[in-house]
């Protein structure tokens, strides 16, 4: 069993917590639909709704006119799509952390934010992949990446490519991802099914369950899974976003050939996520009352978490920097002067600031606790984490080896209206997720206030034991 | 199209003839293409990608073109031979297979003279033009016009048949109003017959125009848009009497340029371009080098390869032609202006007199007829006629001075003394000088007759408008700069309803024959030429022994009248250097072209240096990458014009330059509306340059260049030196340059995938190009050439600011000073050709994730369109960033039937999404293959040639087989000074460059 | 589980009602030391040592994940050799047929992916599910084995298994309810 955490105490707060009363404050979410604030349900709903046509409108437009509809040219063939695609992933990322490596740490907090950390993973994995699909000229025939084939003139596709290892690391990360979860709501759909009085939510919740009855066999086979999956997914989320930056590391631009892109982007795909987590968190437990269940100690360890990983994406700024100019290669100088003082130098700033000085404020307990303050922080770095993928792409396409060949980048309109619309088709997915599906982990929530209170194998005071039981008989 | 206004439209007798005497396939066509209504217009109009928006997916759009395409089935049919032959093939003629091109020799005309031609067919179907190597003119070599003409011909804007009024109309009718003229002048009821022509040299043409003028007492004017009036002048001032000066560069040692760029311009520049090209190769310790010294207002292409270069105002060149005689010791007083120097006069004149015989001075074409006259006799002093520049009997047939005769002909006009008006070709309404007032005139003029290729804006003008048969559609004849003779020979019947002009003259003298019979009678009676040498001249390309004689170049007194004094801010006018005077303003690929120094395309700018920016309060210091320019207002007089402002170094200060035949109003789809019209600032008395004007910005504009900066930023692109230089290293290679992988050079040392080397070793031929930037003028041929030959997409002005146009090739355009720093008033200019340099380490390769473009073992960087899913990584991982992407639907614009003609059977027409690039002619390769297989003979050097390298002039491009040892392309790669661009990416390309060496007078002060 | 027979036993076990995990815990080790065999406990949450005390050690899933996370890493360098190598070769920027540098993402993407479905669909197999329906959903008050209440059931395939001495002794643990499921 675990060490137990000192500060294990204060991850339910309250007193008179029963299992039922904890089980209840999350369950009759999905099953007590009355629970359910109009304005703060509908509004979000509505407007995400709305967003999600955008995209609709975006793509149908894409596919028949073409990629010319965006801001990419000649020289720089990358826009949007490649840095929305690295945004959202890196946003997913911080679901799979949370609940995969805290589980490996035995990080008992991690429980009451983990479903719902994992649901933002899978919502922000679907949006990233869409991305790779649609920039492609012929996006009818992107299908061509994967190796169903030998497709269209006999041919595979050419696994050197880093695009390739993208299909892999994405498909098998969304596949991971979704089961991860979905194992995780297996007891929780049994609750559930148990608890609901009406058919519907029974007979749905009953299939999802698959029959669980909670056996401790199963138990014992289930965590052996669970824990392994754990295993598996954290070498997993490393690679994910360290094949992603491969993209552009494999390449012999400046400015992208550079050994340190994987784990700077990793750091920063965290550094991202958890933005994300507490961005989504901080409202939630507010309308939903789950304070006591997502408690001010989650958000403030969730605040250090983005400080450290903060610290780590600037310090790989840094590096950059100082790799350009010590490397003495004179396209990388160039590409970097060019970052910071190019026509691009804007983005370049703002990056500093939005991921390397805004967070600096958190080392500050008191921010850290006050929620406006650590919700603009969140706000600013996701912005942040944005404009690096954009400086990443565009400062180092739009002036490369050749000045002949050197050009300008800008956004289209409908460059914009599919980023956005991405947001809407996350925001959708995640409200719909908020309204019926348990966006706490009951039984471990149970299971931690039971390591929080029960005795553990210790002898039952006496007392306890006294009375007969009632008789029970046959035709009761 | 209701009921009633069709009534209402159609002379029912006029559609009766029409139809009576429609061909064929005619029959097929609507009424309303019969009657050329407004919808019909505005169907073909929609239906023509606009350069704007070329392709925008609309289904009104698409029902229109399926609607018109329908209608134009007719015309898609076409009559490719003359209807005569048209029978089934029992027994196919033993030259035509289907699919194998066959070359016939041809004449292109530009600005009146001759250049040979070979055209490559398809069935009958014209695609390609090249030179024609036993032409004089030519040498096998082509300019960017002539290869670009070929989409002239295809396009669907072209005059489609006679009108009346803007009514359909027929040749009947038409011919038959001009005889009546003709009737009614006899008997004096009307006033007598004119005719305006552009400059010719056509013998056939100017024996049939006398024959007309002596039947009818009609008076000939002569006028072109961009004449050469200074040039035949400035002759009859330095000699009396008419004749033509033939230079002769490969005799030069020096060459001096008083405003001349006869890499672009004048009869035969492109044959003088290969001639002074054979001056300038570099081999090993052979360095015998000429010498340039050119003096230049607007920068030129002879000025931006010149040794020593000085620029100077348009009005003080003459200044300059007279220090310089005053240096040689003839004729007296005269000091170079300020801006040139006495240093450069009196070096390039030390160096005239130590190359008595063997150098030669060359007046600009638009240089004033002193200018010219001062030239003549610097030569002749120096003892350069008839080594360096012969004099011939003149070229042109009954050369007139344009705008002199146009002037005569506006008088007349105006007395009301002209009651019939023929124009054959030429748009006088929109070029002629502006104090003329032309169009006014016209309306004077009771019967007035125009025929073209297009319908113009005389047209539009004129009571009749006859269609022109365009070169490729009809007999003639025509003659080189130096007076060789050659028959125009049809490639196709005419696509339209068109005549020649010949045909059309000869018509109105009651002679109903054809070209054919009129050419050949003419060359076989008059000129005695037997039926044998006729056809060899037909199969050459040449007519022998007609090259005009020499004359006795005696030089009268030169009594020069002063200089007219020109003052304050000076306006320099210029043909365009894509567009001409205007005529090809509908050639989408010769708007696209990028003007050769500024690379701009799709309009004409006001051109600045500088200093003068600054001192106008222009916006000098924009951001290079900004497509918004100051929007200027020039007026000269009364006159005024709007264009972009674009800096240009090496401009000469206090003036400014405007290239006329921009700002169309009736030029086509394409033409109209692009640029402004700057001929409204032209006067009789100011053709070339003009004094006084004034400048004004009153916005922005935005304008379509395909590059934006302008320095190498100290990188190791574009290697140069001097001579000494060279002679010092001949690598010209800067210190500290890293070698991966370099040929040669420890190839291997640095290679992490010897393992691939083994898995992939490369055999059979491997093919190599090798550039050598020593001998690039930038003239724009290889980019045309390769347009035309590989299918390139026109995108639009909007595409091109967005950095999608779709060339192949390109030549970069460095601005550099001798010690590396760019000088913005008089910099050194580079030019560079790149296309895909076919990397043996490609790093567009391995990062494609469907394998859509891979290796061959021959070495040559394959794409597979249609395996491309168009991620665009290849490009984004190029370092030269040669590939180009369909971001849209840009061949579209080719569905058009007329212009699907255009397309080269031998490449695939690429559509919206995928990446394409330069394939080193790989059509041409595999020709080259098959036909080795089947002879057996295994290929020999020059047997594959590309586009580019067939187009050049000097010959620059050299592609070959590295495994050849004897090929031409491994002794150019074995020179010290060929060297790799990008060295240290180890991507070991299978381009090479030559480093560019220069042969400066280092005695000249800057 | 058991799949229903003809001769079918009446009762599918006895089962006991705990209110606290801790109770059930213990109540197992004892039935356990008792020597009944065909023990079975259900809890809403997974009760650590509650396996172990009724006897139940197994460690299969772990070693299913593990092969088939090999046969993955073989399937993906297996896809990339034959493609790259066998089936198609061809000369990609100069690089060799078989780039293992290149050809290790997909590997360990591989890997991972079917590790994971060895993880997932091995534990569910094991267990049996889905399984909808089961007798033991019949017991009394069983509907709270997934709120807050904890199950012992003595199954009747049991050697030691009578009704009456089964339910005396799980009693005796101090159970709330202690009643027959039927197989049904």
């Amino acid at each position: 069993m675990a060490p137990k955490d000192p500060l294990q105490e204060t991850f339910i707060e309250g007193s008179g917590n029963t299992y039922l009363s904890l089980q209840d404050s999350i369950g009759s979410l999905t099953l007590d639909q009355k629970r359910h604030n109009r304005f703060a349900w509908w509004f979000p709903f509505v407007v995400a709704f709305g967003m999600l046509q955008v995209m609709m409108l975006a793509i149908t437009l894409l596919v028949f006119v073409g990629t010319g509809i965006w801001g990419i040219n000649n020289p720089v063939g990358w826009g949007f799509a490649i840095i929305n695609f690295v945004w959202w992933i890196g946003i997913g990322h911080a679901g799979t952390l949370i609940s995969a490596i805290l589980l490996l740490f035995r990080q008992q907090w991690r429980n009451s934010i983990n479903r719902f950390a994992e649901a933002m993973t899978i919502f922000a994995v679907m949006c990233a992949g869409m991305f790779p699909l649609l920039h492609t000229g012929r996006p009818w025939v992107a299908y061509w990446l994967m190796p169903i084939g030998p497709n269209n003139l006999g041919m595979w596709p050419q696994f050197r490519s880093p695009l390739v290892w993208d299909v892999f690391a994405v498909t098998t990360y969304l596949t991971v991802s979704a089961l991860f979860w979905f194992i995780g709501m297996i007891p929780d759909f049994a609750t559930l099914r148990d608890k609901a009085k009406t058919f519907v939510p029974r007979f749905a919740f009953g299939m999802l369950s698959m029959g669980w009855r909670g056996a401790s066999r199963h138990w014992h086979r289930y965590e052996q899974a669970y824990l392994i999956l754990a295993g598996l997914s954290t070498p997993l989320v490393l690679s994910v976003h360290s094949i992603v930056s491969l993209d552009f590391a494999v390449s012999i631009m400046p400015g992208w050939h550079a050994t340190i892109f994987p784990p700077y982007f990793v750091a920063g795909a965290v550094y991202a996520g958890f933005a994300m987590v507490l961005t989504l968190a901080i409202p939630v437990r507010k309308w939903y009352g789950l304070e006591h269940i997502i408690t001010l100690k989650h958000i403030e360890w969730m605040a250090k978490i983005m400080l450290a990983t903060g610290l780590f994406v600037f310090y790989g700024y840094i590096c950059e920097a100082f790799y350009a100019f010590y490397s003495g290669n004179p396209f990388e100088k160039a590409m970097m002067l060019n970052r910071m003082t190019g026509p691009y130098w804007w983005s370049y700033a703002a990056l500093i600031f939005c991921n390397g000085l805004a967070p600096q404020i958190l080392w500050s307990k008191k921010i850290r606790q006050n929620l406006p303050i650590l919700m603009v922080v969140c706000f600013i770095v996701s912005v942040g984490m944005w404009l690096e993928r954009f400086v990443i792409v565009a400062t180092t396409l739009h002036r490369d080896f050749l000045p002949s060949s050197w050009g300008m980048y800008f956004g289209t309109i409908w460059d914009w209206g599919l980023y956005l619309g991405t947001m809407g088709l996350f925001t959708f997915l995640m409200w719909l997720f908020l309204r019926f599906l348990p966006i706490i982990n009951i039984f471990e929530v149970k299971e931690l206030f039971y390591k929080m209170t029960g005795r553990h194998g210790a002898p039952k005071p006496a007392a306890a034991v006294a009375g007969t039981p009632e008789k029970v008989t046959a035709d009761e | 199209m209701g009921m009633d206004n069709e009534q209402k439209r159609n002379d029912l007798a006029a559609l009766q003839a029409k139809l009576a005497q429609s061909r064929g396939k005619d029959l097929w066509r609507g009424l309303e293409e019969v009657s050329e209504t407004e919808e019909f217009n505005r169907w073909l109009d929609d239906e023509f990608p606009n350069r704007g928006t070329l392709p925008h997916v609309d289904r009104r759009d698409f029902l229109k073109f399926m609607g018109a395409s329908m209608l134009l089935a007719g015309l898609s049919g076409c009559r490719f031979l003359p209807k005569s032959h048209i029978v089934p093939h029992v027994m196919g003629p033993e030259d035509r297979v289907t699919g194998i091109a066959v070359y016939y020799a041809t004449t292109f005309v530009q600005d009146g003279f001759g250049t040979g031609v070979l055209v490559r067919t398809y069935e009958g179907r014209p695609l390609k033009i090249e030179g024609n190597a036993l032409h004089p003119s030519s040498l096998g070599a082509t300019n960017a016009t002539m290869q670009a003409a070929m989409q002239t011909m295809y396009d669907p804007d072209r005059a489609k048949l006679v009108t009346y009024r803007g009514e359909p109309s027929t040749w009947e009718l038409a011919l038959g109003t001009f005889r009546k003229c003709i009737e009614q002048t006899k008997k004096g009821e009307l006033g007598p017959i004119a005719v305006l022509t552009p400059l010719t040299t056509s013998p056939t043409f100017a024996a049939w125009m006398r024959k007309f003028v002596s039947q009818t007492g009609a008076r000939w004017y002569q006028y072109d848009g961009v004449g050469r009036d200074a040039a035949r002048e400035g002759v009859r001032m330095a000699f009396g009497d008419d004749t033509t000066p033939v230079y002769d560069f490969k005799k030069a040692n020096v060459v001096v340029s008083l405003d001349a760029d006869f890499f672009s311009e004048g009869p035969g520049h492109v044959r003088y371009t290969r001639d002074f090209a054979d001056r300038r190769r570099v081999h090993g310790e052979d360095v015998q080098l000429n010498r340039v010294y050119a003096v230049e207002s607007t920068p030129n292409l002879v000025g931006a390869f010149a040794d020593n270069k000085k620029r100077c105002k348009a009005s003080e060149v003459r200044q300059v032609a007279e220090a310089l005689a005053t240096a040689i010791g003839m004729g007296s007083g005269g000091s170079a202006p300020a801006s040139v120097g006495d240093s450069f006069v009196q070096q390039a004149a030390q160096e005239l007199l130590a190359n008595r015989g063997s150098c030669v001075v060359v007046p600009g074409e638009h240089q004033p007829k002193e200018v010219h006259a001062l030239a003549h006799a610097m030569n002749v002093f120096l003892g350069n006629a008839g080594l360096t520049v012969t004099y011939v009997e003149p070229v042109e047939a009954d050369s007139k001075n344009g705008v002199l005769s146009l002037s005569r002909l506006v008088e007349a006009m105006g007395a009301g003394q002209v009651g019939t008006l023929l124009i054959l070709g030429g748009n006088p309404a929109f070029d002629a000088p502006a104090d003329l007032n032309f169009a006014a005139a016209l309306g004077k003029v009771e019967h007035t007759f125009h025929m073209g290729v297009y319908a113009n804006e005389t047209s539009e003008l004129c009571d009749w408008h006859l269609p022109e048969a365009y070169f490729l559609e009809a007999w003639g004849d025509a003659r080189a700069h130096d007076g060789t003779a050659s028959i125009i020979q049809p490639l196709i019947e005419p696509l339209y309803d068109g005549k020649s002009q010949l045909e059309l003259v000869a018509a109105l003298c009651n002679d109903p024959r054809g070209g054919l019979d009129l050419v050949r009678d003419f060359w076989m009676k008059e000129r005695g030429l037997t039926k044998e040498a006729w056809e060899k001249s037909l199969h050459d390309g040449v007519i022998e022994g007609t090259a005009s004689r020499e004359v006795a170049a005696t030089l009268q007194p030169l009594n020069l009248d002063p200089a007219p004094a020109t003052s304050g801010l000076e306006v320099i006018f210029r043909p365009d250097p894509t567009i001409g005077d205007g005529f090809y303003a509908n050639n989408g690929w010769l708007q696209e072209l990028p003007k050769p120094l500024t690379k701009t395309t799709w309009d004409n700018c006001v051109y600045v240096s500088p200093k003068t920016a600054e001192e106008l309060k222009l916006n000098v210091w924009r951001d290079a990458d900004n497509p918004q320019h100051d929007l200027a207002e020039v007026t000269v007089g009364s006159a005024s014009v709007r264009a972009p402002v674009i800096i240009q170094p090496g401009h000469p200060d206090g003036a400014i330059t405007l290239h006329v035949g921009y700002g169309r109003t009736k030029a086509g789809l394409i033409g109209d509306g692009c640029g402004s019209n700057v001929y409204p600032l032209r006067t009789t008395a100011t053709m070339h340059f003009a004094g006084n004007a004034s400048l004004k910005v009153v916005g922005k504009a935005k304008v379509a260049n395909t590059q934006y900066h302008h320095s190498m930023h100290g990188r190791d692109i574009v290697r140069y030196g001097s001579v000494s230089k060279y002679k010092e290293n001949p690598t010209l290679e800067p210190p500290g340059t890293m070698h991966i992988g370099g040929h040669g050079k420890d190839e291997d040392k640095y290679n992490l995938f010897r393992q691939g080397k083994k898995d992939h070793a490369f055999d059979g031929h491997q093919w190599a190009m090798v550039v050598d930037l020593g001998l690039c003028v930038g003239c724009n041929a290889c980019v045309a050439a390769c347009n035309v030959e590989n299918n390139i997409a026109v995108v639009g002005k909007d595409q091109v600011i967005n950095g999608r146009e779709m060339h192949w090739i390109r030549i970069d355009r460095y601005y550099g000073s001798k010690d590396g720093a760019p000088s913005l008033d008089s910099p050194d200019t580079h030019f560079m050709p790149l296309a895909c340099m076919h990397c043996e380490m490609a790093p567009c390769e391995p990062v494609c994730p469907v394998a859509a473009t891979v290796h061959s073992a021959e070495g040559l960087n394959m794409m597979v369109y249609n395996r491309c899913v168009g991620t665009r990584y290849c490009s984004n991982n190029c370092p030269y960033k040669v590939r180009r992407f369909n971001f849209l639907y840009f061949t579209k614009q080719y569905e058009k039937p007329s212009l699907k003609m255009l397309m080269n059977p031998d490449v695939t027409v690429r559509s919206r999404g995928v990446m394409e690039k330069c394939t080193f002619c790989v059509q041409r390769i595999n020709k080259a293959r098959i036909e080795e297989k089947k002879s057996g003979v295994p290929l020999k050097d020059g047997d594959v040639i590309t586009a580019c390298q067939q187009a050049c002039p000097t010959q620059a491009i050299i592609f070959g087989d590295l495994t050849d040892e004897q090929s031409q392309v491994n002794k150019w790669r074995h020179e010290q000074r060929n060297y790799t661009l990008l060295p240290e990416l180890g991507i070991r390309p299978r381009t090479t460059y030559l480093a560019k060496v220069t042969n400066p007078n280092e005695e000249v002060e800057a | 589980m058991s799949e229903t027979t003809l001769e079918q036993p009446r009762l599918h076990g006895i089962l006991a009602e705990f209110d606290d995990p801790d109770d059930l815990l213990e109540a197992a080790g004892k039935a356990h030391a008792a020597g009944y065999t065909r023990l079975e406990a259900y809890t809403p949450f997974p009760v650590h040592g509650l396996s172990e005390a009724i006897g139940f050690k197994e460690a299969k899933v772990p070693w299913l994940i593990f092969v088939s996370g090999v046969i993955g890493a073989f399937a993906g360098l297996g896809l990339q050799y034959y493609t790259a190598v066998i089936d198609y070769p061809m000369n990609v920027g100069g690089r060799p047929n078989f780039s293992w540098p290149s050809f290790f993402p997909v590997t360990f993407e591989c890997t991972i992916l079917f590790a994971a479905f060895g993880a997932v669909f091995g534990m569910l197999g094991m267990n049996g599910l889905p399984r909808p329906h089961h007798p033991i959903f019949g017991g009394k008050n069983f509907e709270l084995a997934s709120q807050d209440k904890f199950f012992l059931c003595v199954e009747s395939d049991d050697p030691q298994f009578d009704p009456a001495r089964v339910s005396e002794f799980l009693r005796g643990l101090g159970a709330q309810n202690v009643s027959e499921v039927e197989n049904d």
